[in-house]
C-alpha cells in the first residue's frame, strides 16, 4: 500500500521502521515535522531539546549506549550542534546515529541559505540526499546501517522541497524490529570515547581511513546510479534538483547521486566517458562540480546555473536554454499571453497575526524610540513597517550578546534586547549571564507567548509539557532570571500599552541590567478570540493612528477605517491607540 | 494518462494546505502518480502562500513549471493575480471573490487592484476565469474557514472524477465532527453556477 507523505513524515516513518528508539531535535523550518511525527510512533522516546547542540549530544549518548538514534534540525541548527558533530565523528559510536539537516535554499524561512553538504566534507562523515519521500524513508534505514557498519554518524540532507513536498511512500507490512528485552549494556571504552589529545591523535587516522573506505563503498551503492539516455549531455544531480532536471531533460543520461559525500570517483569517470558534456546541476555551492573538476574531468555547472537561491524546473529550463543545452521552445513561448497590461501588484509579506502579543510590545518600543537588538522567531516580524521596531537579527540568541556589545561601545541610544521564550531557552541564557557578569545596563525583554510559535507551536522547557505530551517541571522564567542575579525583573501584559510603556521607561532609566517578561499567549495556539471592536464611521477622523499597528483586519475604507470581524481577534490595541474614541469593544 | 497541474494561491491561514492535501489524495485515488509542494513556517503568518499539486503518469518535480498550470485556484483575489507566468493558453482559473488587503494597501501606500484588472491578468486565449463567492458560501454554512473545500467543489466540476471519490477523501482528511459540514461545503461548491 502506498501513502502520500511529506519528506519529513517519511523520515520519521523510516526512523521508526528501522528501529530508532531515541530522537531529539529543536524545532526549525523546514525540519520541525520530523520529530513531531516520530514522537507519535509507539515504543519510541522523542524530545524537544532546548537547542540543537543538546539534541545532538542526546542522540550521541543514546548511540554510545548502543541504541539507534535520530537527531533532526534545520541547516543553521547544525551550526549550533557542530561542536558535538565534530567530536562524534572522531569517537564513532555503537548504535546507528543519523543527523538530518533540512536545508532551506531560497530562504523561505531562514536567515541564510548555507549549503550543509559542506559539513560532510568539513566534519568528514558520509551524507545521503533523498529526492522524494520514498527515498527519504529508505535512506534513513541505509544511513543507520552505514553508521553501524562504518562506526560513524551519518548525515541525511533534505531541502525545503523534499521536507515539505508529499509523494507516495510504500508502507511496510512489517513493523519495526522488536525492542530489546534486556536494558542495553553500556560498554566503557575511554580510549575511544574520551577525546583527550592523546586519544584524539590516535583517532584521526582512523577517520581519514574510514572516509576512503566509504568512498569505495559509494562505488557499489545502488543509490548512486547511471540512468542511460542520449549521450550529448550527461547530467549529475541529487535530491530535489534531480527531479527538476528530469523534467527539463527527459532524454539525457543522468548520474543520480543518492550519496553526496564521499563521491564515487570510478563511477563518475565511467559516466563522463559515456557522454559528450558533463553538466552538474546543483543548488547553492559547486559542491560536486569542484570535486569532479579535481578528478581532472571537464565539467560545466556554475557557469550555467546560479549559486544563489532555490532552483525550479522553470529556472533550469531558462538557464539551460540560455546556455544552448536545450532548444528554446521554452515554456515561456508556450506560456499564455494573458492580456495583462503590467499591473503592479502590492506585495504581501508575512506579518504579525491579529491578536499577537508581540504587536503591543513593538508598538511601545517604536514609540519609545529605543534601539532594538532582535532575535529569531515570529517577533522578528516586528521589523516590518509600520512597526519597524527591530534593528538587528542574526541568529538564535544573538540579541542579548549584541545588545551587550552595543552597550559597551557606549552608544547614546537606549538599548534593549528582544527575544522569545523558546529562543531564550535555546541560546539566551549564556549572554544574559554575560550582561550580569560583565556589567552592562541592557534591558532584556523576553516576549513570552508560552510556546515555540513560528514553527507551529512546539513545547519547550517553559511550558511544562514534553514533546510526547507528558507533564513535566516548567522552568519559571521570573524565578530563573532572579536566581542568576537580576534584581530588576517585571512581568507585563503587552495588551496593556500604557502599563508596558511605563515599565519600559522605569527599566531604561534604572541604570542597571534588567529583564522584562512581556507575557501573552499565542492566540493561534490558545485559539482564544474576543469580540472584535467596531469603528463608528461618524466619529472616525481617519487619522491613521490605528493603522500604525500594522494589524490586517484594520482596513482603510473611503474616509474612515473598518475592522474585518473574520480576521480580527479582538485584542483591543486599536481601541487603546485611537485618539478620537471612534473604536469601541464590548 | 494526461498530466494535470494545479496551483493554489492564497494568504497564510486561509487553509490552502488542507485543500491541497485533499486534492493530492484525490489524484492518488484516481490512479495518478502525485506530488505536492508547499512552504510552511514564516510565510504562514499572513503572507503570500502557494501550494503545487501535480497529477501524472510519472511526476518528477513537486513544483509546477511556469506556463504549465492547468488549474489555478485563487483563495484571495490579489493572490490569484500573481501567477500569470504559470498559466498556459487554456488554463482554468477559479477566483474566490474575497479581498484581504496587504499592509501597504491598508497604509494607503499601494492600491488594491480591481476585479477587472485581476481578470485581465488571468484571462488567456482559450481558458476560463471563474469568479465565485466561496468565502460567503462557507460563512453561510457556518465557518468561513471551509472556503478551500467550497473551492474544491467548484474545481471538481471542472476536473471531473466521481463526486464520491472526492467526498470519500474529504471524509478521510477531516476530523469526524467537521465531516458533515465539510461535505456540505464541497457539494455547495459543486452547485455554484459558474457559467
Amino acid at each position: 500500500m502506498k501513502k502520500l507523505m511529506t519528506g519529513n513524515e517519511a523520515i520519521a516513518y523510516g526512523a521508526y521502521l528501522y528501529g530508532v528508539r531515541v530522537g531529539a531535535a529543536y524545532p526549525g523550518t523546514p525540519s520541525t515535522e520530523i520529530m513531531d511525527n516520530f514522537s507519535r510512533y509507539p515504543g519510541v522516546y522523542a524530545e524537544w531539546a532546548p537547542n540543537e547542540k543538546v539534541a545532538m549530544d542526546v542522540g550521541i549518548g543514546a548511540a554510545y549506549a548502543g541504541t539507534r538514534a535520530l537527531v533532526s534540525m534545520k541547516h543553521v541548527g547544525v551550526n549550533v550542534a557542530a561542536d558535538s558533530l565534530f567530536y562524534v565523528v572522531y569517537t564513532g559510536l555503537k548504535g546507528g546515529l543519523v543527523l538530518i539537516s533540512a536545508d532551506d535554499p531560497g530562504m523561505h524561512s531562514s536567515q541564510n541559505e548555507q549549503d550543509n553538504r559542506n559539513y560532510a566534507k568539513f566534519a568528514k562523515l558520509p551524507m545521503l540526499e533523498p529526492a522524494d519521500s520514498e527515498e527519504a524513508k529508505q535512506f534513513v534505514g541505509m544511513a543507520l546501517e552505514m553508521s553501524e557498519a562504518f562506526d560513524t554518524p551519518v548525515m541525511v540532507r533534505t531541502v525545503t522541497r523534499i521536507s515539505h513536498s508529499s509523494t507516495p511512500v510504500e508502507m511496510s507490512e512489517e513493523g519495526p524490529p522488536p525492542a530489546p528485552e534486556e536494558p542495553p549494556l553500556y560498554e566503557r571504552n575511554a580510549g575511544k570515547f574520551v577525546m583527550v589529545p592523546a586519544n584524539a591523535r590516535r583517532r584521526h587516522p582512523v577517520i581519514e581511513e574510514r572516509i576512503k573506505k566509504l568512498a569505495e563503498y559509494a562505488e557499489t551503492l545502488p543509490i548512486n546510479r547511471i540512468e542511460p539516455g542520449d549521450d550529448t549531455v550527461g547530467i549529475v544531480a541529487a535530491g530535489a534538483t534531480y527531479e527538476y532536471a528530469r523534467e527539463v531533460f527527459p532524454q539525457a543520461t543522468f548520474l543520480k547521486l543518492g550519496m553526496v559525500y564521499p563521491l564515487p570517483e570510478k563511477l563518475i569517470r565511467e559516466f563522463a566517458s559515456r557522454v559528450k558534456t558533463v553538466v552538474v546541476i546543483e543548488e547553492l555551492d559547486p559542491f560536486f562540480e569542484e570535486q569532479i573538476r579535481l578528478m581532472g574531468i571537464e565539467v560545466r555547472g556554475k557557469d550555467i546555473f546560479p549559486m544563489i537561491g532555490e532552483f525550479s524546473p522553470t529556472l533550469i529550463r531558462q538557464c539551460a536554454t540560455a546556455a544552448g543545452l536545450i532548444k528554446g521552445e521554452a515554456a515561456q513561448a508556450e506560456a499564455a499571453a494573458t492580456s495583462s497590461a503590467a499591473i503592479d501588484l502590492p506585495i504581501r509579506p508575512p506579518i504579525l497575526c491579529p491578536g499577537c502579543g508581540h504587536r503591543g510590545l513593538f508598538y511601545v518600543l517604536r514609540e519609545a524610540g529605543v534601539l532594538v537588538l532582535g532575535d529569531i522567531g515570529c517577533y522578528t516580524l516586528g521589523v516590518a513597517p509600520p512597526l519597524s521596531a527591530m534593528h538587528t537579527t542574526g541568529c538564535m540568541g544573538a540579541s542579548i550578546g549584541v545588545a551587550h556589545g552595543v552597550d559597551k561601545a557606549k552608544v547614546k541610544d537606549r538599548v534593549v534586547a528582544v527575544l522569545g521564550d523558546s529562543t531564550f531557552f535555546h541560546a539566551g541564557i549564556h549572554p544574559l549571564i554575560d550582561v550580569l557578569y560583565n556589567e552592562s545596563t541592557v534591558t532584556t525583554i523576553i516576549t513570552d507567548n508560552s510556546v515555540t510559535a513560528m514553527t507551529g507551536h512546539q513545547q519547550h522547557p517553559g511550558t511544562g509539557i514534553t514533546l510526547q505530551q507528558k507533564k513535566t517541571k516548567a522552568v519559571d522564567l521570573e524565578k530563573f532570571v532572579q536566581s542568576i542575579g537580576f534584581e530588576k525583573v517585571d512581568v507585563c501584559d503587552p495588551y496593556d500599552l500604557e502599563g508596558l510603556a511605563k515599565v519600559l521607561e522605569e527599566h531604561l532609566e534604572s541604570g542597571q541590567p534588567s529583564v522584562i517578561i512581556a507575557r501573552r499567549s499565542c492566540v493561534l495556539y490558545t485559539r482564544e478570540k474576543r469580540t472584535p471592536p467596531t469603528v463608528d464611521p461618524e466619529t472616525c477622523v481617519n487619522c491613521g493612528a490605528c493603522l500604525e499597528l500594522g494589524c490586517s483586519p484594520l482596513m482603510q475604507a473611503e474616509d474612515y477605517v473598518t475592522i474585518d470581524p473574520i480576521l480580527c481577534n479582538g485584542c483591543g490595541l486599536c481601541v487603546q491607540v485611537c485618539p478620537s474614541e471612534a473604536i469601541t469593544q464590548e | 494518462m494526461k498530466k494535470v497541474d494545479f496551483l493554489m494561491a492564497g494568504v497564510g491561514g486561509q487553509g490552502t494546505i488542507l485543500a491541497s492535501n485533499i486534492l493530492a489524495e484525490v489524484g492518488l485515488e484516481l490512479g495518478y502518480d502525485v506530488k505536492k509542494a508547499e512552504v510552511h513556517g514564516m510565510a504562514q503568518r499572513g503572507g503570500t502562500v502557494e501550494s503545487h499539486v501535480r497529477w501524472g503518469e510519472k511526476v518528477y518535480s513537486p513544483v509546477v513549471e511556469q506556463g504549465e498550470v492547468d488549474f489555478l485556484l485563487g483563495f484571495e483575489m490579489l493572490e490569484s493575480g500573481r501567477w500569470t507566468a504559470f498559466l498556459k493558453k487554456d488554463s482554468i482559473v477559479i477566483v474566490n471573490r474575497y479581498r484581504i488587503p496587504p499592509p501597504a494597501v491598508n497604509l494607503g501606500k499601494a492600491r488594491y487592484p480591481s476585479e477587472e484588472e485581476i481578470e485581465s491578468l488571468l484571462r488567456t486565449d482559450s481558458g476560463k476565469v471563474l469568479w465565485v463567492d466561496a468565502t460567503e458560501v462557507a460563512k453561510e454554512l457556518g465557518n468561513p474557514a471551509m472556503v478551500g473545500v467550497v473551492l474544491l467543489g467548484v474545481l471538481s466540476k471542472q476536473v471531473g472524477g466521481e463526486e464520491d471519490v472526492w467526498l470519500g477523501v474529504i471524509e478521510r482528511m477531516v476530523p469526524p465532527k467537521f465531516q458533515d459540514m465539510n461535505k456540505k461545503a464541497f457539494i455547495a461548491g459543486r452547485q455554484i453556477d459558474v457559467a
